[in-house]
């Protein structure tokens, strides 16, 4: 089955920005149920909620700047059945608020969804107090908590419905920039489901990508196999809960993986698979993400490039895992 | 709202009794927070007995009216006060902060049915207060006549998201939010005029758009009729700064921060149970 655009190796994909995934899947997912509700502190517009303000402008809520009240107000209209969604910078939510997120929402499983936009380096000049690169980690070491970040505005419309329908609280991770657009409207998407975009028989190394990452792991594997480098590329949306079945398949069948993630190196996606690896099936492993730093401004592709979450970054970690890999034998 | 003699003594010998399980739990658990909890006796008896609408065999009877203790800290009078309402039975209360007990050191709204929220952190509370008004408001429009209580700490008016709820409440005016204000003057670390004066707080309040009554927290007939009266106003929060005495009921205690935090021995326990007022 086709799972991803037919332009993906073309100069002229279609690029549009993972917000504005969101803005449209709030929409459908809300037409569909009405205990929707959306709440902004101040950044409604960036955070693409102008058309849900336009379609259903009572269950939107205004909060002003104030994030902890963001999260609070959140966990009382669940506490009354809504499902609120509370958007804002992931810098300011989860990164402001998060003992209100642990306390009212995830010990009081509470049916919040969490909408951190303009996360990592991507969100580019406004500089490094907005660069969120610590909120995978922040969120996934909360129980009860699920950690979703989409590779590209399609899917960040199809996990906006789904985590409509989850119930729990669930962060969800957008970026802000135009990024290309790789899945199409078939393309499966299913909470917990990490899902293989490039498949190869005899896979050498296994990429592990989430976010705009997905699409530059898919251009560097092709790179590799011109040198003869195979490796297969999965799309992990989902951080938690852990595709363990599915990701330890494909890393048993390679034996050598690289993650690469617009977020700190530590404790993102990178330590989960860390995780995963050391308690089921240690193999090399290298990650791509930013290295214990703080950004800066600038633009995000130039931003990327700099911090070594470039397309040749992530060649140059498949052959340093191949060759750890094969050190090995 | 005009108590009868009748009435008067009926919550006067409850609030005797949750004072004296208060002290007999505490003593137990050998943690916990005595000072708070003895101070706010009255409040959460005329709440759970005359004020709230509840059905204890039905923790989650949906036209029931919400009681959000956003100070947490002070779950003993909480759980002393529900045990008499018949949420659950009174030989439960000794099990206080004991491995796999539904009484957790601070409130957990998973473990325990009959209570709102989790709360411990201070200042979540007013906030979720008003997000479950809102809530409501959807569905029952404005002149919803489900009323939505919210007890607050001296202490955690220093914390800047009470602010931010505060703020937001006032925006929203909602008629039928009524918050209750524990004006102990005590917290963990000494008074809390010294340690981050709140005053003046009347004016604070008011400021935000919010009615404000002053009460003496331990007379019934003021804290029934500033509900009554809370109850009354349209298009706009009341807030109930209750002056209390910490440690209320035992002298020794009364007033002092350094029983805010810590629980009495055997001998004290029984010194102060003996000579309850």
């Amino acid at each position: 089955m086709k799972i991803l655009t037919d332009k993906i190796f073309d100069l002229n994909i279609i690029q549009k920005a993972i917000r504005d995934g969101f803005g449209e899947g709030i929409v459908l997912a809300a037409e569909e149920n009405e205990k929707i509700v959306t709440l902004s502190a101040d950044l409604a517009d960036s955070t693409r909620l102008g058309s849900f303000i336009e379609k259903f402008p009572k269950r939107f809520f205004q909060i002003g700047v104030a994030e902890q009240n963001l999260a609070t107000i959140a966990a009382g209209m669940a506490a009354m059945d809504k499902i609120p969604f509370i958007t804002s910078f992931a810098i300011f939510s989860p990164g402001r608020n998060w003992e209100i997120i642990r306390t009212a929402i995830c010990l009081n499983e509470t049916n919040v969804k969490i909408v951190g936009s303009h996360a990592g380096l991507s969100v580019g000049a406004d500089g490094a107090s907005h660069q969120a690169l610590e909120d995978i980690a922040l969120m996934r070491v909360l129980p009860n908590m699920t950690v979703v970040v989409p590779a590209d505005a399609e899917e960040a419309q199809k996990a906006t419905i789904a985590i409509a329908d989850l119930k729990g609280p669930v962060y969800l991770r957008l970026s802000r920039e135009k990024t290309p657009v790789i899945t199409i409207s078939e393309t499966p998407f299913e909470i917990g489901r990490a899902l293989v975009v490039r498949e190869t028989e005899r896979p050498q190394v296994t990429i592990i990508a989430c976010g705009l990452m997905v699409y530059r792991a898919l251009i560097a594997a092709k790179k590799l196999s011109v040198e003869g480098v195979e490796c297969t590329v999965i799309n992990n949306h989902t951080i938690k809960p852990l595709d363990k079945k599915n990701l330890l398949i494909a890393i048993e069948k390679a034996g050598a993986v690289v993650v690469a993630e617009e977020h700190q190196k530590i404790a993102g996606l990178g330590g989960a698979i860390a995780e995963l690896l050391a308690e089921n099936y240690p193999v090399p492993l290298e990650f791509v993400g930013v290295d214990n730093l703080f950004g800066q401004s600038g633009n995000a592709t130039e931003l990327l490039e700099l911090y070594g979450l470039g397309i040749d970054d992530i060649v140059v970690a498949v052959r340093k895992v191949l060759k750890r890999k094969n050190a090995q034998k | 709202m005009f108590l009868s003699d009748e009435k008067l003594e009926y919550l006067t010998n409850k609030a005797c009794v949750i004072r004296r399980s208060i002290i007999e739990m505490l003593v137990v658990s050998g943690s916990g927070h005595t000072g708070g909890s003895l101070g706010l006796v009255e409040i959460f008896t005329a709440l759970y007995f005359g004020l709230l609408n509840y059905k204890p065999e039905q923790p989650n009877w949906s036209e029931r009216d919400r009681l959000i203790v956003s100070n947490g800290h002070v779950c003993p009078v909480l759980y002393a006060t529900m045990a008499q309402a018949g949420y659950f039975p009174l030989e439960e209360l000794k099990t206080l902060r004991r491995l796999g007990s539904r009484l957790q050191g601070h409130p957990e709204r998973l473990k325990l049915p009959g209570l709102e929220t989790s709360s411990g952190p201070l200042g979540e509370g007013l906030g979720q207060t008003l997000g479950m008004i809102l809530a409501d408001r959807l569905d029952r429009g404005h002149n919803s006549q489900r009323f939505f209580y919210c007890l607050l700490s001296d202490g955690e008016l220093q914390e800047g998201s009470t602010w931010e709820a505060i703020m937001a409440a006032g925006k929203e005016a909602p008629h039928n939010l009524i918050a209750f204000v524990d004006r102990n003057h005590i917290q963990s670390d000494g008074m809390t005029d010294k340690i981050m004066p709140l005053e003046p707080l009347v004016d604070k309040w008011r400021a935000f758009g919010w009615q404000v009554q002053e009460i003496d927290g331990h007379s019934f007939q003021e804290i029934f009729e500033a509900v009554g009266q809370a109850k009354s106003v349209f298009g706009r929060p009341s807030v109930i700064i209750a002056h209390t005495i910490s440690g209320k009921g035992v002298p020794e205690w009364e007033r002092k921060y350094n029983w805010h935090g810590k629980t009495p021995n055997v001998q004290e326990a029984k010194g102060a149970i003996e000579n309850l007022i």
